[in-house]
């Protein structure tokens, strides 16, 4: 069994009297696309929140390509290579496209206390920046100021973005979140070809996609993961059926 | 030991005062989500209200108490006029308004009652000595702030945690959407809270000008100091502004009084002179600039939804 | 930067002209006072351009401006009155001495942000004033007069007016095209970055703190090289200078020119300072046929109209007269 690329064990997390995380284990094994599932509530937020360094848990480790990254701040960890993208649209809206993500490649090409030439005439940051966002099908958008963007090309962005950083891997939170059948199977395409560069941890609603993509899922139910294995494996779990997806069996349709 | 007591209650009437202003500028932060920096002419007008109302009718209690209606009415007409445009709006929208807010009621109050201060005469009963301990006098005036303040401070107390009104401030502050939903008129709570808010800035300020007189800009300085407190104490926590103040009144004013005698034991005479009054004066601030280093959500900061 | 000629460019260099005919004009017409006034101007451009930086591209209000303001004018007024005239040791030294305070206050304020930003910056900037209250040895409340202007030997003479004037508008427009590369840089990327999404800046891998107190430090010892102008323009220094009054003024250019807009700062000042002296005047005139010969004084309630008059802009103006012109912000 290889190494994980990241990993966490024990992850507990409370808030008042509401136990978000209950002593979660995970491992993501490099070059995988693992699918974390589970109803509303159930701590998915949390978890990825812990996971990117905005929500410091009570209890519990979390290591990323062998290092224990518990402690460390949210930019810490983009650095090392993991990239975040957010479930409600998080960008900078009265910037162009190309802007965007050219910030997200700036962050990672050495310090940024350079005060004189213009950033945007800097091949460094541009060519990268045009390339990721090729790469999910932004490219005609680069001008375009991200307050004009439709909802799918954000969730589009949010992805160009997390790639620029030139991750090791990407934790997306629901990215599909909010689209239409069409661009839900853009965006799975789109994972589809990802998965081939660059490990992911996905989060999200829409089981078809999931269990299009995923190597393997997880399921939390009450901040518990009652079980991680191969889609097939969990689509005939007796207690997943139970808990998350109904008596009815597999439902196929968004969230 | 007698001075130090004295200093000791001086500090505590300057703490309360100061309660009373930040909790009216917390209550309006903490439900409104309203920055108002002319909260400190509130505090002038409830003085200058006061020093007129006092004069025409001859006696000071019916001039007090007309002072704070006129002076809950002026921000309930305030807050129908200028504020409810401003909900929801940037921070610094707030700041931008309100601080030409305080160029207008400045003039305004040039305007009506000339430039020099206006005195507020106090009556016999009030003016004058009581034996608090055996050998121990102090100010009755002085007294009577502290006890109407404390008075003032349980009865919020009591209003915001005891009864309907109170939960529906409360509620206001941490679900707007929800507490309207209910059918409850958002519109005329903000009034009433905010016109809440300032008859206690206009208390303060009416009690405070027997002491100082009343004052064009006389709001301004102790705004100031009412942010000092909300920032050590906790932005939308009554408690916190309650016990800031408190710290705050004290430590300025016993701080005024003993430290250039307590430098002059330290460092030499000519030194300490120099040295003495600014840093009496930054007391407050430096205490302020520990709290940020240590907790910069303040000591006792209100759970925010 | 987006190279569309709008309004706003051709008001700009409108006003660059005027600056730059102004003393010729003045000594023609023979009014002196015009160019103090513009001095004035110009100076106060420079603080307000500062302020801009911070706030306009930054996101970072501070209410405490005009204690760098201060801080800049006593490093020179303290050094004149103790011998010390030579401007190649005076300038510097308020350079750094802003520097250093912005340094302190920006490293505890920026702990902050919102609203408590800006009460800690308004906080700090009165402990400033106190402190120059308490500086009896270098007149305290009364304030400190300045009997020789900085010296710089041979290069320029500061006594004389229409020198400094020229001096300052160099500065001022060193200052603005040094704000503009600074706003296109890498550095102003991340410094936009972060007031537009602070968030999102972390997580994309920027240790935001660092560079916003650089931004912050940058700001203050600009702000400290108008004060040290002012100084030398008024002859005086005093605590008033760092009024907190004087700092919502300079916020109220800024604004009112238009944030986050390289020539906002110059319109807002002229405008202000020109509302200044133009609202009583105005007011008196409108007052004339009700008031007859008191009319004048009318005029001296001027803040009464200014007041109002700020609460419409942020209501319906917000984006300053540099926004009435160019229509809606671009990044």
């Amino acid at each position: 069994m290889p190494e994980a690329l990241l990993e966490a064990e024990g992850l507990t997390k409370r808030f008042g009297g509401v136990v978000a995380s209950d002593a979660i284990v995970l491992a993501v094994l490099p070059g995988e696309l693992h699918a974390v599932i589970g109803p509303n509530g159930a701590g998915k937020t949390s978890l990825i929140g812990q996971l990117a360094g905005e929500i410091v848990p009570d209890a519990g480790h979390i290591r990323f390509a062998g290092r224990d990254i518990t402690a460390l701040p949210v930019w810490r960890r983009s650095t090392l290579g993991l990239a975040r993208s957010f479930q409600i649209t998080s960008l900078f809206a009265d910037f162009t496209v190309l802007d965007n993500v050219a910030l997200a490649v700036q962050a990672h090409v050495g310090h940024s206390f350079r005060f004189w030439d213009k950033a945007r005439c800097a091949a460094e940051l541009r060519d990268p920046a045009h390339a990721a966002l090729s790469r999910v099908g932004l490219g005609s958008r680069a001008g375009v100021i991200v307050a004009s963007l439709s909802h799918g090309e954000h969730r589009l962005l949010e992805i160009a973005m997390a790639l620029a950083t030139r991750p090791h891997m990407l934790l997306l939170d629901e990215p599909m979140a909010g689209m239409g059948p069409e661009e839900s199977a853009r965006m799975v395409g789109l994972l589809r070809e990802l998965k081939r560069d660059v490990t992911i941890l996905l989060i999200e609603h829409d089981m078809e996609a999931v269990f299009a993509l995923a190597d393997r899922i997880t399921v939390l139910v009450y901040g518990r993961v009652i079980a991680t294995a191969e889609p097939e494996a969990i689509r005939a779990n007796a207690e997943v059926r139970q808990a998350y997806l109904g008596d009815g069996g597999l439902g196929t349709g968004h969230a | 030991m007698l001075l130090v007591f004295e200093q000791f209650l001086n500090g505590l009437q300057l703490g309360l005062l100061l309660f009373l202003l930040a909790a009216g500028l917390t209550l309006v932060f903490g439900i409104m989500d309203l920055v108002n920096l002319a909260h400190g002419s509130l505090y002038m007008l409830g003085a200058y209200f006061a020093a007129t109302f006092t004069t025409i009718t001859g006696s000071f209690l019916v001039g007090v108490v007309l002072a704070l209606a006129a002076t809950l009415l002026a921000g309930m007409a305030l807050e129908v006029v200028a504020m409810r445009r401003l909900y929801g709006r940037d921070h610094l929208d707030h700041v931008l308004a309100t601080f030409g807010l305080i160029l207008f009621f400045n003039e305004l109050v040039r305007l009506v009652w000339g430039p020099e201060g206006r005195n507020l005469t106090l009556p016999p009963w009030l003016n004058s000595s009581v034996e608090i301990l055996p050998g121990v006098t102090y100010s009755m005036y002085r007294l009577s702030i502290i006890v109407v303040a404390l008075l003032v401070a349980l009865a919020l107390y009591l209003v915001i945690m005891r009864t309907r009104l109170g939960m529906l401030v409360r509620a206001g502050a941490s679900n707007r959407e929800m507490t309207g939903a209910l059918g409850v008129n958002i519109n005329l709570l903000y009034t009433l809270v905010f016109g809440v808010g300032a008859a206690l800035a206009g208390l303060a300020g009416l009690m405070q000008a027997a002491i100082l007189t009343a004052q064009i800009g006389m709001g301004e300085n102790i705004l100031i100091l009412a942010f000092v407190v909300i920032i050590i104490g906790g932005i939308g926590s009554i408690r916190g502004a309650f016990i800031a103040s408190l710290l705050v009144g004290l430590i300025d004013t016993m701080g005024r009084a003993f430290l250039p005698d307590l430098l002059k034991a330290m460092l030499s005479p000519a030194a300490a002179a120099t040295v003495a009054p600014a840093l009496s004066s930054m007391l407050i601030y430096l205490i302020m600039a520990v709290v940020l280093v240590v907790r910069p959500e303040g000591l006792f900061p209100a759970a925010r939804k | 930067m987006i190279a569309r000629r709008s309004p706003g460019d051709f008001v700009a260099a409108a006003l660059l002209f005027v600056l730059l005919a102004l003393p010729p004009y003045a000594s023609l017409a023979g009014n002196p006072f015009l160019l103090s006034v513009f001095t004035r101007i110009v100076i106060l451009a420079i603080a307000a351009a500062s302020l801009n930086l911070l706030m306009g591209y930054g996101g970072m209000v501070s209410f405490g401006h005009a204690a760098y303001i201060g801080v800049g004018g006593y490093v020179v007024g303290i050094l004149a009155k103790e011998g010390i005239s030579s401007g190649f040791v005076q300038w510097p030294l308020a350079l750094a001495v802003s520097a250093l305070f912005a340094l302190a206050v920006g490293a505890l304020s920026l702990r902050t942000r919102g609203v408590y930003f800006i009460m800690i910056t308004l906080a700090f900037a009165q402990m400033i004033y106190y402190v120059a209250v308490g500086l009896a040895r270098y007149g305290g409340d009364d304030g400190l007069t300045i009997y020789r202007r900085s010296q710089f030997g041979a290069l320029i003479d500061l006594s004389n007016k229409t020198a400094f004037y020229y001096l300052c508008l160099a500065l001022l427009a060193g200052c603005t095209y040094l704000i503009w590369r600074l706003v296109n840089s890498r550095f102003g990327m991340v410094i936009q970055g972060a007031r537009s999404n602070d968030r999102r800046m972390h997580s994309i891998g920027f240790p935001t703190f660092r560079y916003r107190l650089t931004c912050f430090v940058i700001s203050g010892t600009l702000c400290g090289l108008a004060g040290a102008l002012l100084a030398n323009h008024t002859d005086f220094v005093s605590p008033a200078m760092m009024h907190w009054t004087r700092s919502g003024d300079l916020i109220v250019m800024v604004v009112l020119g238009g944030m986050g807009t390289i020539f906002g700062p110059l319109i807002g000042t002229v405008t202000l300072l020109t509302l200044e002296e133009a609202l009583p005047a105005l007011i008196s005139l409108g007052a004339r046929p009700f008031m007859g010969r008191e009319a004048a004084r009318a005029g001296e309630y001027w803040q009464i109209v200014l007041g109002p008059l700020l609460l419409l802009v942020v209501l319906y103006a917000r984006g300053g007269i540099a926004g009435l012109l160019t229509g809606p912000r671009r990044a």
